[in-house]
């Protein structure tokens, strides 16, 4: 056999990012080796702004949810003062759990194990027996914050480093896809209410985040459904459609379908069904909006991957979280818009049928994540292919690069902004 | 004597039997065929007493898309299912709940192994049918599959269950 570019487990030497990253093609033990894993928890996950939770999760006082930042446990409380706080689910004593319940209203969390209680906000409230430390007071550990916490639009992200760009830098140009979002909504807010469902995936999770915008897939990977149901998806995606892909920047990405729903030209279109279906919701529309409700109904919602693990995919939400350097799990639910009953039943049962593990689209997609993680054991060819689109991909009017709809432009982005987070400070 | 005495369970598990036996063996026209017109498959997520009309579930298909599903199943390109999954069930603790004029409520627990490539997956829950007589012969106007583990992590679930 003759020599790898990169051999497997090359050595004990940390890797060398520049190398495994490079502009048209990735090492394919980026997704294998748990090494790697480990310095993308490191690197990305404990460091960059991941995506938590929402707000209305958390809607009253007291509410509080557990959620997750990669392998770590999080709590999103809401305070009494209505401040919504990430808490790391750990003992400050002896690093027992101290919230099992995946959702609830209190005011504290008393870890089971020595009875230590700790307010929602993470203060230390009490612990028995005090005179074991010399008495009450005496201990003021708390529960663990993750270190930032921001919120756009009522989406919440944490990020564990205490310095670091802003969420507003981080975003960018992805921040406007959100407002996009929730401009759907007659009272401009989303609510995430529905409940998720839970999907292993033994796929390593950038395999996730790059097929989110991945417009060559759907073709083949949902051909089936495309044949047998009445879908629009299909053309969209198609090698003469006038969408685009788009790198916004710091690894987010989007399929921008407005130029097929605007030639379509219909409002809501872009959900596939008509103004006749849903009159309350357009007139509440029209109502805020005035004229500007025709585009906004015309354009229809987002779809766009937030580096490294918001994905809006139009109606629905979901969440990657990574395990290890082969497990994921995708969180998914159905987006509700505040203020549009008679589009939420629709986005729920479109939802429904269309995600998790039973999902008329997602059952296939992860099909082909796990069997990519199975092929990409095997040693040859050890790149992956990054180039398609590469010779047409252009500046929009922001300055931003966008490749025609099945371009792997947004992959590219992604990949961009992994090497320089896995190579900020130097390689090790 | 109690209504559930007056009805043939011997009849009624002899349905769940092959309503299972088609689903293990992935004969898709026989198995849809055994749907009334208004049939309802469920399986919830969460927890067993959602509301579906606000919550998400796992599956939630009305008659059309239980059809959608099949067709799919049968293009031969539900790649989730291609190859199709080894299945075998076990069904038994067979009750009925009610009766009510033409249509019986019945439960009973499942236990289903899953074999693929990829590994042995092991599904249990609680099944739920009403089954109605239509022209003479027993049919499912409703299945809800009540899995022990809904609240949980789930792997693909592409066959049927």
């Amino acid at each position: 056999m003759t020599q790898l570019d990169i051999p497997p487990q090359a050595g004990r030497a940390r890797p060398r990012y520049e190398d495994l990253v490079q502009p048209a093609r990735v090492h394919g033990s980026l997704y294998t080796r748990p090494d790697i894993f480990a310095d993308e928890l490191e690197r990305i996950w404990y460091r960059t702004w991941v995506y938590v939770g929402h707000v209305s999760e958390v809607a009253r006082p007291n509410d509080y949810v557990r959620k997750n930042i990669g392998p770590q446990d999080v709590i999103m409380t809401r305070a009494k003062d209505g401040q919504v706080h990430l808490l790391l689910n750990r003992c400050a004593h002896r690093g027992n759990l101290v919230c099992e319940a995946d959702a609830g209203n209190s005011s504290s969390f008393r870890c089971p194990y020595h009875g230590w209680t700790f307010r929602n906000d993470g203060d230390l409230l009490g612990y028995p027996f005090s005179q074991g430390y010399g008495g009450r007071g005496q201990l003021t550990e708390g529960l663990s914050h993750v270190a930032r916490v921001a919120v756009h639009q009522g989406f919440v992200f944490g990020s564990m480093a205490a310095d670091g760009p802003t969420l507003a830098e981080h975003l960018g140009p992805a921040a406007d896809e959100i407002d996009r979002l929730v401009r759907l909504s007659p009272e401009g807010e989303v609510e995430i209410t529905a409940g998720f469902l839970k999907h292993r995936t033994r796929a390593n999770w950038k395999l996730l985040a790059e097929n989110e915008t991945d417009g060559y897939h759907p073709q083949f990977v949902h051909s089936s459904i495309f044949t047998v149901a009445e879908s629009g998806i299909g053309t969209l995606y198609g090698e003469t459609s006038t969408a685009v892909t788009r790198a916004l920047g710091n690894g987010h990405s989007e399929n921008d379908l407005r130029p097929e729903f605007r030639r379509l030209g219909q409002p809501l279109g872009w959900f596939g069904t008509t103004e006749s279906k849903v009159p309350d919701y357009v007139a509440a529309m029209r109502r805020v909006h005035g004229d500007a409700a025709e585009d906004i109904l015309i354009e229809g919602a987002p779809h766009v991957m937030v580096f490294p693990n918001l994905f809006i995919a139009e109606i629905q939400l979901f969440t990657l979280q990574p395990l290890a350097a082969d497990l994921s799990v995708q969180h998914v639910t159905a987006i509700q818009l505040k203020g549009a009953p008679e589009m939420n039943t629709r986005m729920l049962q479109q939802s429904i049928g269309s995600v998790g593990p039973a999902g008329l689209l997602l059952a296939d997609d992860t099909e082909m994540y796990e069997r990519n993680q199975v092929g990409l054991g095997e040693l040859r060819p050890e790149w992956l292919d990054l180039r398609r689109g590469l010779h047409r991909e252009r500046r929009d009017e922001r300055g931003l690069t966008i490749g025609d709809a099945t371009d792997e432009t947004g992959m590219r982005g992604f990949w961009a902004h992994y090497r320089q987070l896995m190579t900020e400070g130097g390689s090790r | 004597m109690t209504t559930a005495e007056a009805v043939d369970v011997r009849r009624l598990e002899q349905f769940l039997y092959r309503e299972a036996r088609l689903a293990d063996e992935h004969q898709f026209e026989a198995w849809e065929a055994l749907w009334t017109d208004d049939g309802l498959y469920w399986v919830p997520a969460g927890a067993d007493d959602i509301d579906p009309m606000t919550q998400m579930s796992v599956i939630y298909d009305n008659r059309r898309r239980i059809s959608t599903r099949i067709a799919q199943l049968q293009t031969g390109r539900r790649y989730a299912q291609v190859p199709s999954s080894r299945l075998r069930r076990t069904v038994s603790n067979v009750e009925v709940l009610a009766v009510d004029g033409a249509e019986t409520t019945v439960q009973a627990n499942f236990v289903l192994v899953e074999s693929r490539e990829r590994g042995k997956e092991v599904w249990a829950g609680r099944y739920t049918y009403r089954l109605r007589l239509v022209d003479g012969e027993l049919r499912m106007a409703y299945k809800k599959v009540a899995l022990v583990d809904n609240a949980r992590v789930l792997p693909t679930l592409a066959f049927l269950i």
